[in-house]
C-alpha cells in the first residue's frame, strides 16, 4: 500500500481582513469587497520558508535520515535557477543523497508532485517522499487577486508503512488554457475575462477530472466523504460544487475565507484539512486546477487516529494576528517603495562561505562536545565549556528542533526592520547551547525573559544587487 | 600564572586629544596631527626623538595599516604599527607603546587613536558583515540592551526603577561633560528627561546611549626613569591590562548576561599587576566605558567597587558622581565624548592624566592618587576589555 504517512501545514500568523484592503484600495476599481480575511506571510516569509514549516510540522519525529526524496511545488519560488526543494531539504537537514525536485508554472504543481513522488515509491526509487507545496503569489492592487490570494503551505509525507491515507487512483488533464498567468518577469499575475475562465475553465476542468476519475473506479459522486477541489474565489467555488452536485457536508472547506487561495499549494492544505477530520475507511477526492487538472482519490486507513498530532490547519489557523493596516501588508509583500537608510542596505552574502557552512546556516547544525556532552552554537573546533575545552572531539547536533526559551531580548529602533522594532535576543536551548537570534512573529511588548520559544526558518534579506534571498533561523513564540 | 608586569616601568609625559564632535570640517588627517601636536608640546620633545609608535582605529575608511599614520604625521621611516581591538583599540595602541618602552626595546614612543566615524552617511556606528552573509539583525545598542533586559530581570528591578538607576549614571556624565571643553554634547539632562526619550533598544532611550563623533587622542610613554627629565608631573603606569573573552560567555550555557567576563578578568589581572588590594577604597577615580549607561553599572560590579547586585545603591546615593567617593566619568565619558571608537582608550587616558596633574580645572577632583581607564570592545558576550591603572 502507497499513500500518505504524515501531514503538515503552515499558515502565517498574520490576517488581512478583506474589508482592509477594499477600505484602503477599493475605490479604484469596481471589484466588491470579498468576505472573510487572507493569511498575509511575514516579511521576512517567502514560499521558501514557509514550505519548511509545513515539512517540520509534517515531520513530526520522523527519522529523516529515512526520507529518500523532497519534491517542492510552487509557483513562487525566489529563484528561476537554484533548486527550492534544495534549500528546503537542507534547512530540514535531511541527507543529501536524495531525489530533489521543483514542481512549477502551474498551480497544478501541487498535485503533480504528489502523483509525481507516489510513482517514484511505486517504481521502488524511493521508499519515504516529502511533497512540500507553497504559494506566495501577488495580485496587483484593488483587483480580485490582491483580495482572493493568501499565503500557505502544506506537507506530505508518502511512503509504504504506516500509510494513514492510500492514494487508490488519479487522473489528470492537461490543457494549454491560458487564463491567469505570468511571464517570466512579472511579479503579478495577469488574467483574461473572469467569464471566460468559469465558462471554460474552472467549470469545465475541475468536474470533468472528478467524474473521469469516478469513472474510472466505478465510483460515485457519494462515495467521497470529503471532496476538496480548487476554487480561485468564494462564489467561483461555489458554482463548481453545484456542477459536481456535492451534498455541503461533502465540500472541503476551500479555506477561502480564512486563508485565502493559495495557488498550488490549495489543494494539498484542502486536503490536509480533511485528514485532520477523516474517519477510517473514509475516501477523499482531491482536484487541483491549472492548465487542466489532476484528480487523486484516497482511502483513510486506521492508522490515521495516530496522526493527529500536528499543528497542521486547524492549529494555525487558531492561532493569529490581525494586520490593521493595507500600508504594512504592502510593505511586507515589498509593494510599496520604503525610504531606505545606509544601514538598511542589504549585507553581500559570500557563496563560497556560505556553501562552507551551509550545513551550520541553513540546517542550524552545531556541534556537541564528544567529551563533556555540551552542545554549541556555531559549530566549535574547540570545546567553549572552560573546563573541558576538547580539541576536535565534536560531532554535529541540530538545534533547529530544539525547544528553547528566551533569555533575554531587545527591541532595537537603530537596527534597520520592515517592521521595527527589530527584535532579537539571546536563546537558551534546552539540553544546552545559545545564541543570539532575531525575534519574529511577536510583539516586543509581549515578551518576557524565560517564555518558550521555538526556532523559525525565515528569510533574513534579499539582496537586489546580488539577486540574492538569504535564509537563516529565527526564534519565535510558539504556535499553540 | 604570575608575571612580572610593567608597574612604574613607564611613564607618560605627554598627552593630546582634539574636540571631539560631529566635525565636518575635519579629516583622518587633521584629528591625528591636532592630537599629535599637542602630545609633542605638552612633553617637549621634537617629532625626530619619537622611537616607534602604535597607533589604534576600527574602521578602515579611517585607516588601513600604519601607513596613513606615518605618512600623515611624517614620521621617519620608523616601526609605526597599526592595531584594531574593536573599541578598544586606543588602549591596545597605548598597550603596544608602554610594552616596548617597559621591555627595554626604546625610550620614547607614541600612542595615537583616532577615528573618523561622521562619513558614514547615517547615524549610529556604521554597520558591516559578510562571510555566509547571516547573522542576527543586531546592533551595539541592542547587544547591550540585552543587558538591561536581564539585570532588571535577575535583580527584580522594574523598568521604572532599573531605568532611573541608569538616568542617574547620564545624567551624572552630562554634568560632567558641562565642565568639558573638549566634549562633544555639552547639556545638563535631567533623570526625567533621559527617562522620557525615546527608546533606541528596549530598554536604553536615547540618552542611555552615548554619542557618535569624530576625534584624535595621543600620548607620549617614556622609560619611567627618566620621565622626571621631561617634566615635573609625569604619570606613572601602574598596571596596563587586557582580557578578551573565551568564547564560553556566547558559548555556553554558564554566563548571565548581567556583566562583563572580560572586565572582571582585566580587572582582576590589573589589580593585582598594580598592587590594589581593595578597589573601592584605593582607586580615586575612573573613566569606564559608558558606551551605553548599563555598561557603566555593570562596570561598577565586574571592576568590584560596587558588589555584584549592588551598583543601584551606590549610583543613587552619589558614590559615582563627580563630588562622590569614586568619581566616574569626570569629563562626561564616551556619553558626552561620544565614541570615535581607536580614540576612546587614549581620551579616557587624557582624563585621568590631566586630573592627576591637577589640571583639569572646573571638573577637578580633590587629590586623586589612582586613575582608571576600562576599555571595551564588541559586545557583551563577545568582547576584548582593557583596564590601565596609573598613578603619580
Amino acid at each position: 500500500m502507497v499513500g500518505i504517512t504524515s501531514y503538515g501545514a503552515y499558515v502565517p500568523l498574520y490576517r488581512l481582513d478583506r474589508m482592509v484592503i477594499f477600505s484602503a484600495i477599493g475605490w479604484a476599481a469596481p471589484a466588491a469587497p470579498q468576505p472573510g480575511e487572507k493569511a498575509v506571510a511575514n516579511y521576512d516569509e517567502d514560499s521558501i520558508s514557509m514550505g519548511v514549516a509545513a515539512a517540520v510540522d509534517c515531520l513530526n519525529g520522523f527519522d529523516r535520515e529515512k526520507i529518500e526524496g523532497l519534491y517542492l511545488a510552487t509557483t513562487t519560488s525566489p529563484y528561476k535557477e537554484r533548486q527550492g526543494a534544495g534549500i528546503i531539504a537542507t534547512a530540514l537537514d535531511l541527507r543529501p543523497d536524495i531525489r530533489t525536485a521543483d514542481f512549477t508554472d502551474s498551480l497544478k504543481a501541487g498535485t503533480i508532485a504528489l502523483n509525481s513522488a507516489i510513482d517514484a515509491i511505486k517504481g521502488g526509487s524511493a521508499k519515504n517522499v516529502m511533497v512540500v507545496a507553497t504559494d506566495c503569489r501577488l495580485g496587483a492592487g484593488a483587483g480580485l487577486a490582491e483580495q482572493a490570494f493568501g499565503d500557505g503551505a502544506a506537507a506530505l509525507l508518502l511512503g509504504e508503512k504506516g500509510v494513514i491515507a492510500s492514494l487508490e487512483g488519479s487522473y489528470s488533464i492537461t490543457a494549454d488554457l491560458v487564463d491567469v498567468w505570468r511571464s517570466d518577469v512579472d511579479t503579478f499575475v495577469r488574467t483574461w475575462e473572469d467569464r471566460f475562465i468559469r465558462d471554460e475553465g474552472y467549470m469545465k476542468f475541475i468536474p470533468e477530472a472528478a467524474s473521469k476519475l469516478m469513472a474510472k473506479y466505478s465510483l460515485s459522486p457519494t462515495d467521497f466523504a470529503k471532496v476538496a477541489f480548487y476554487g480561485p474565489d468564494i462564489r467561483t467555488h461555489g458554482a463548481i460544487a453545484r456542477q459536481m452536485k456535492l451534498t455541503p457536508e461533502q465540500i472541503q472547506d476551500p479555506l477561502l475565507t480564512t486563508v485565502g487561495n493559495t495557488g498550488a499549494a490549495s489543494p494539498l492544505m484542502m486536503l490536509v484539512a480533511a485528514l485532520e477530520d477523516a474517519k477510517p475507511g473514509d475516501k477523499i477526492l482531491v482536484v487541483s486546477y491549472g492548465n487542466g487538472s489532476d484528480a487523486l482519490y484516497f482511502q483513510v486507513t486506521d492508522a490515521i487516529e495516530k496522526a493527529r498530532d500536528r499543528r497542521a490547519i486547524k492549529k494555525h489557523l487558531a492561532s493569529k494576528k490581525q494586520l490593521t493596516s493595507y500600508e504594512k501588508y504592502a510593505r511586507f509583500r515589498e509593494t510599496l517603495p520604503i525610504e531606505l537608510t545606509g544601514r538598511a542596505q542589504a549585507p553581500t552574502a559570500s557563496m563560497s562561505a556560505l556553501w562552507r557552512e551551509h550545513r551550520g546556516v541553513t540546517a542550524l547544525v552545531g556541534s556537541k562536545c564528544k567529551k563533556c556532552g555540551t552542545p554549541q552554537y556555531q559549530a566549535q573546533r574547540i570545546c567553549s565549556k572552560p573546563d573541558c575545552r576538547a580539541i576536535d572531539q565534536m560531532e554535529p547536533y541540530r538545534f533547529s528542533d530544539k525547544k528553547a526559551r528566551l533569555f533575554t531580548y531587545t527591541g532595537d529602533n537603530l537596527a534597520f526592520s520592515a517592521d521595527p522594532p527589530a527584535v532579537y535576543g539571546m536563546v537558551n536551548f534546552e539540553g544546552g547551547g545559545r545564541s543570539i537570534f532575531d525575534v519574529t512573529d511577536c510583539v516586543l511588548e509581549e515578551l518576557k525573559v524565560d517564555m518558550p520559544m521555538e526556532m523559525s526558518f525565515r528569510r533574513m534579506f534579499r539582496n537586489e544587487a546580488q539577486g540574492v534571498s538569504n535564509y537563516w533561523w529565527k526564534a519565535a513564540p510558539p504556535r499553540g | 600564572m604570575t608575571t612580572k608586569g610593567i608597574k612604574d616601568k613607564v611613564a607618560i609625559v605627554g598627552m593630546g586629544c582634539t574636540k571631539f564632535g560631529e566635525l565636518w570640517d575635519k579629516g583622518v588627517q587633521d584629528l591625528m596631527v591636532e592630537a599629535y601636536v599637542e602630545a609633542l608640546a605638552d612633553a617637549g620633545i621634537e617629532p625626530k626623538d619619537i622611537q616607534a609608535a602604535w597607533q589604534g582605529n576600527l574602521y578602515e575608511y579611517t585607516a588601513v595599516s600604519a601607513i596613513p599614520t606615518a605618512t600623515t604625521l611624517k614620521l621617519d621611516f620608523i616601526p609605526v604599527t597599526r592595531v584594531e581591538n574593536m573599541c578598544a583599540s586606543g588602549s591596545e595602541a597605548l598597550r603596544g607603546a608602554c610594552y616596548a618602552v617597559a621591555a627595554g626595546v626604546y625610550d620614547i614612543c607614541l600612542a595615537l587613536g583616532v577615528e573618523k566615524l561622521k562619513d558614514a552617511g547615517y547615524g549610529g556606528l556604521p554597520a558591516g558583515s559578510g562571510g555566509a552573509g547571516v547573522g542576527p539583525n543586531a546592533t551595539a545598542p541592542g547587544m547591550f540592551a540585552m543587558m538591561a533586559t536581564r539585570y532588571f530581570s535577575v535583580y527584580g528591578l522594574s523598568p521604572e526603577e532599573g531605568k532611573r538607576a541608569l538616568a542617574h549614571i547620564s545624567s551624572k556624565s552630562h554634568h560632567n561633560g558641562t565642565l568639558s571643553p573638549k566634549a562633544h554634547l555639552k547639556r545638563e539632562i535631567s533623570e526625567d528627561d533621559i527617562m522620557r526619550a525615546p527608546i533606541i533598544a528596549w530598554p536604553l532611550g536615547l540618552f542611555d546611549c552615548c554619542g557618535v563623533s569624530d576625534g584624535s587622542a595621543a600620548a607620549i610613554v617614556v622609560r619611567a626613569d627618566m620621565a622626571k627629565n621631561f617634566r615635573p608631573d609625569p604619570v606613572y603606569v601602574k598596571s596596563l591590562q587586557i582580557a578578551v573573552s573565551s568564547g564560553e560567555e556566547a558559548g555556553y550555557t554558564d554566563w548571565n548576561y548581567t556583566n562583563v567576563e572580560s572586565t572582571y578578568h582585566a580587572g582582576i589581572k590589573a589589580y593585582a599587576e598594580a598592587g590594589i588590594k581593595n578597589p573601592r577604597e584605593e582607586v580615586s577615580m575612573m573613566e569606564t566605558h559608558d558606551c551605553f549607561s548599563i555598561t557603566e553599572l555593570v562596570n561598577y560590579e565586574d571592576l568590584q567597587i560596587s558588589p555584584r547586585g549592588g551598583a543601584k545603591e551606590d549610583i543613587m546615593s552619589g558614590f559615582y558622581d563627580l563630588d562622590g567617593q569614586v568619581p566616574c566619568q569626570p569629563d562626561g565619558g564616551l556619553k558626552c565624548f561620544g565614541h570615535p571608537i581607536g580614540a576612546s582608550g587614549l581620551r579616557m587616558m587624557y582624563e585621568m592624566y590631566k586630573q592627576l596633574q591637577g589640571k583639569a580645572d572646573a571638573r577637578q577632583i580633590k587629590d586623586p592618587k589612582v586613575g582608571l581607564t576600562h576599555n571595551l570592545g564588541g559586545v557583551p558576550p563577545r568582547c576584548v576589555c582593557s583596564v590601565c591603572i596609573v598613578g603619580l
